[in-house]
């Protein structure tokens, strides 16, 4: 139950060269689509608002990649890594942000509001955290079934205040349930601080609930991945959830309207010294690996995208009010991608 | 065939289903050891074991959200809300995550969820009210009213074969009040109305509990050839048979036993008003709750619920028009 800090977390430790490079291409395609996007939101293609998760792509990227396909994710809407980890192309990324056809939710649903259900996601709703109770519901099935498998679920630090969090945080500890609740703590809900938010930090609340919480460095995508990792190992074995408190910082208003006049300079500032690729992409040329060739192929490729997205045709109208009600038998979520070198590499757990 | 209550038609849909899929799980409070506040599940937790007939925290809105999760990973789960009142704690996740997820995502949610609804025994502002209006004002929720202890079981079983979230209302009044011939093995209701009693002069349109005092209040009223017509499913809503109906008998009474206002009888009588104005020969005339939550004390509950008198006074103003 003990908090841990993110220097006990020993980062890096099972992870090969190409997976750290593999992790700086999932935060360089998260930030570089996230700002096409933003030029295209200020371009005017982009309906409705626009929101990133600029500086805290460690979180999304670090937790995803330690999830087997067979593993299921509910991502929470700065999390746009784990999208790109679990093997959504770029260009259907942008086409969501335009409202395309060919975009996710073929321009039913907005923004970061889609998972691809092929690939073992669940698309988030507004009401925050109600995904907590989704994955704690896939992780019921797995435990009921036998299968060794997790669910992973992302929320922020306002999410804490919602009756949904105790339900889903008590019925997991309940049941002991592989489940994975990702904290993402990045000091602001919409305007809101923390001081204004909780009374004791959540971090402390696991133990509460009677399983084992532990606060990382959530601008360092290794540490996440190494707390992650151990949080689903925990998981499989049937040593029930974890809670990881990811603490990071919004760098960007809650939406692309909000210039974020609450928020200290000095703050954000202090913070910019943290980033999470800078970190990563030292690491990366520490082992002798090529940054600047993965940042030219990720720019092509958001290159690429941005024309193929662009080029996708908008929705058609006479289909506004098709497909409410699903028919035939109900498919379930398919397998994602996992990328990572553990999981191709004579350990199949969780692999299905 | 055999003579079932409502309840037992209830219980014996849902040991078929646990008998004959084993994603099939049910879940909610005090439905395991205690065999639920109705005894509905009385005895499966020896049957089906603990895993299967679960029961939860008292937290309604995780039993819908976590049912969601399980359903999307391939499960097929039951959940029972220990009165219908109860769900408003879980609306959300009905409404905001189950509704809507299909049409988003392409993503089917098969979960059933169990209603025990209505009033008629000073259950009071909190354990007597009929919330269906509320989820068929939401996209992707299918909603069905059993009248019959046949259809409580065939209705079941549709909705737990279902690829969508269903709520199933299951009227308490009715649980060990009606009894009738259910057909062995598992037998799906569709999803339309059914003519309940055949008539020509006027037609009552109720569904649940309600069709029950339609008939009673209409078995003899001055000769009056009256058809009874049960809507069984508010969504999706039989519109053909609604119009038959109409077009047949002319006069229009609409039955409801919830709220009045933007009720499904509401929703009925718009569809009258909008594709069979040319077929009435009077107003359509409606019966049901007026906006006030439930009473607890005897005379102020039968105050407010429709009964056997208020049909036959609305039917015999209408048949004079």
């Amino acid at each position: 139950m003990a908090t841990q800090t993110a220097q006990q977390a020993q980062a890096g430790s099972h992870l090969l060269p190409e997976d750290r490079a593999a992790l700086l291409r999932a935060m360089l395609l998260m930030r570089g689509l996230e700002e096409r996007a933003m030029s295209l939101y200020r371009q005017g293609k982009v309906p409705g608002s626009f929101y990133d998760g600029y500086g805290q792509e460690a979180v999304s990227a670090g937790a995803a990649f330690a999830m087997a396909p067979a593993d299921r994710l509910c991502v929470l809407h700065r999390d746009l890594a784990a999208h790109v980890i679990r093997g959504v192309p770029p260009a259907r990324i942008l086409a969501q942000y335009l409202g395309r056809a060919t975009g996710v939710t073929r321009g039913r649903d907005g923004n970061v509001h889609f998972g691809d259900r092929h690939l073992g996601c669940v698309g988030m709703v507004s009401m925050l955290p109600d995904m907590m109770l989704v994955a704690t519901g896939m992780a019921m099935a797995f435990k009921l079934r036998g299968e060794r498998r997790c669910a992973i679920t992302w929320f922020g630090d306002g999410s804490t205040s919602r009756g949904d969090f105790h339900e889903a945080m008590n019925w997991a500890g309940v049941q002991k349930l592989p489940v994975v609740f990702v904290l993402e703590n990045n000091q602001y809900a919409y305007s809101t601080p923390l001081d204004k938010q909780f009374a004791v930090d959540p971090g402390e609340r696991a133990a509460a609930y009677g399983f084992s919480g532990v606060t990382v460095d959530g601008n360092d995508a290794e540490a996440m991945f190494e707390a992650t990792r151990a949080a689903r190992e925990r998981a499989i074995s049937g040593q029930g959830p974890t809670l990881i408190e990811a603490v990071t910082m919004r760098m960007h208003g809650h939406a692309a309207h909000d210039d974020m006049k609450y928020v200290p300079k000095e703050q954000v500032e202090e913070w910019r010294k943290r980033d999470p690729i800078d970190r990563q992409e030292a690491r990366v040329t520490g082992a002798g690996g090529a940054v600047e060739a993965i940042r030219e192929s990720v720019r092509a490729e958001i290159d690429a995208a941005a024309e193929e997205a662009l080029a996708a045709p908008m929705p058609d109208p006479a289909g506004a009010a098709e497909g409410v009600f699903g028919v035939g038998e109900a498919e379930p979520l398919g397998d994602g991608l996992a990328p990572w070198s553990g999981f191709a590499t004579g350990a199949p757990e969780g692999v299905s | 065939m055999a003579t079932l209550t409502y309840l037992q038609a209830i219980s014996a849909a849902l040991r078929d289903e646990l008998r004959d899929d084993e994603r099939v799980l049910m879940m909610g409070e005090d439905i395991g050891v205690f065999g639920g506040a109705f005894k509905v599940t009385d005895g499966f937790i020896e049957e089906f074991g603990a895993d299967r007939v679960m029961d939860t925290p008292l937290a309604e809105s995780a039993i819908i959200g976590t049912a969601i999760g399980a359903a999307v990973v391939g499960m097929r789960p039951v959940c029972e809300m220990q009165f219908s009142d109860f769900i408003a704690c879980g609306f959300d996740q009905l409404v905001n995550v189950a509704g809507k997820m299909h049409y988003r995502q392409g993503l089917a949610v098969p979960i059933t969820v169990r209603l025990p609804s209505g009033g008629g025994f000073s259950g009071g502002p909190f354990h007597s009210q009929n919330p269906e209006a509320w989820f068929m004002h939401s996209p992707g929720i299918k909603v069905v009213a059993p009248a019959t202890a046949e259809d409580a079981k065939g209705l079941l079983h549709a909705a737990i074969r279902d690829p969508n979230p269903v709520c199933f209302m299951e009227h308490k009044h009715l649980y060990r009040r009606i009894k009738g011939e259910v057909p062995d093995g598992i037998h799906e209701t569709p999803m339309t109305a059914r003519i309940a009693r055949e008539g020509s002069d006027l037609v009552v349109i109720a569904y649940g509990a309600m069709v029950h005092v339609a008939l009673e209040a209409t078995e003899d009223l001055d000769g009056a050839s009256v058809e009874v017509l049960d809507l069984r499913s508010l969504v999706p809503l039989d519109t053909e048979a609604i119009l038959a109906s109409v077009a047949k008998c002319s006069k229009v009474v609409i039955l409801d036993e919830a709220n009045a206002t933007c009720a499904a009888g509401a929703q009925v009588a718009a569809l009258i008003a909008e594709h069979a104005f040319e077929d009435l020969d009077g107003p359509v005339t409606r019966v049901s709750t007026p906006d006030v939550p439930i009473p607890f004390s005897p005379p102020l509950e039968q105050a407010v619920l429709p009964g056997v008198e208020r049909v036959k006074e609305a039917c015999r103003e209408l048949l004079a028009y």
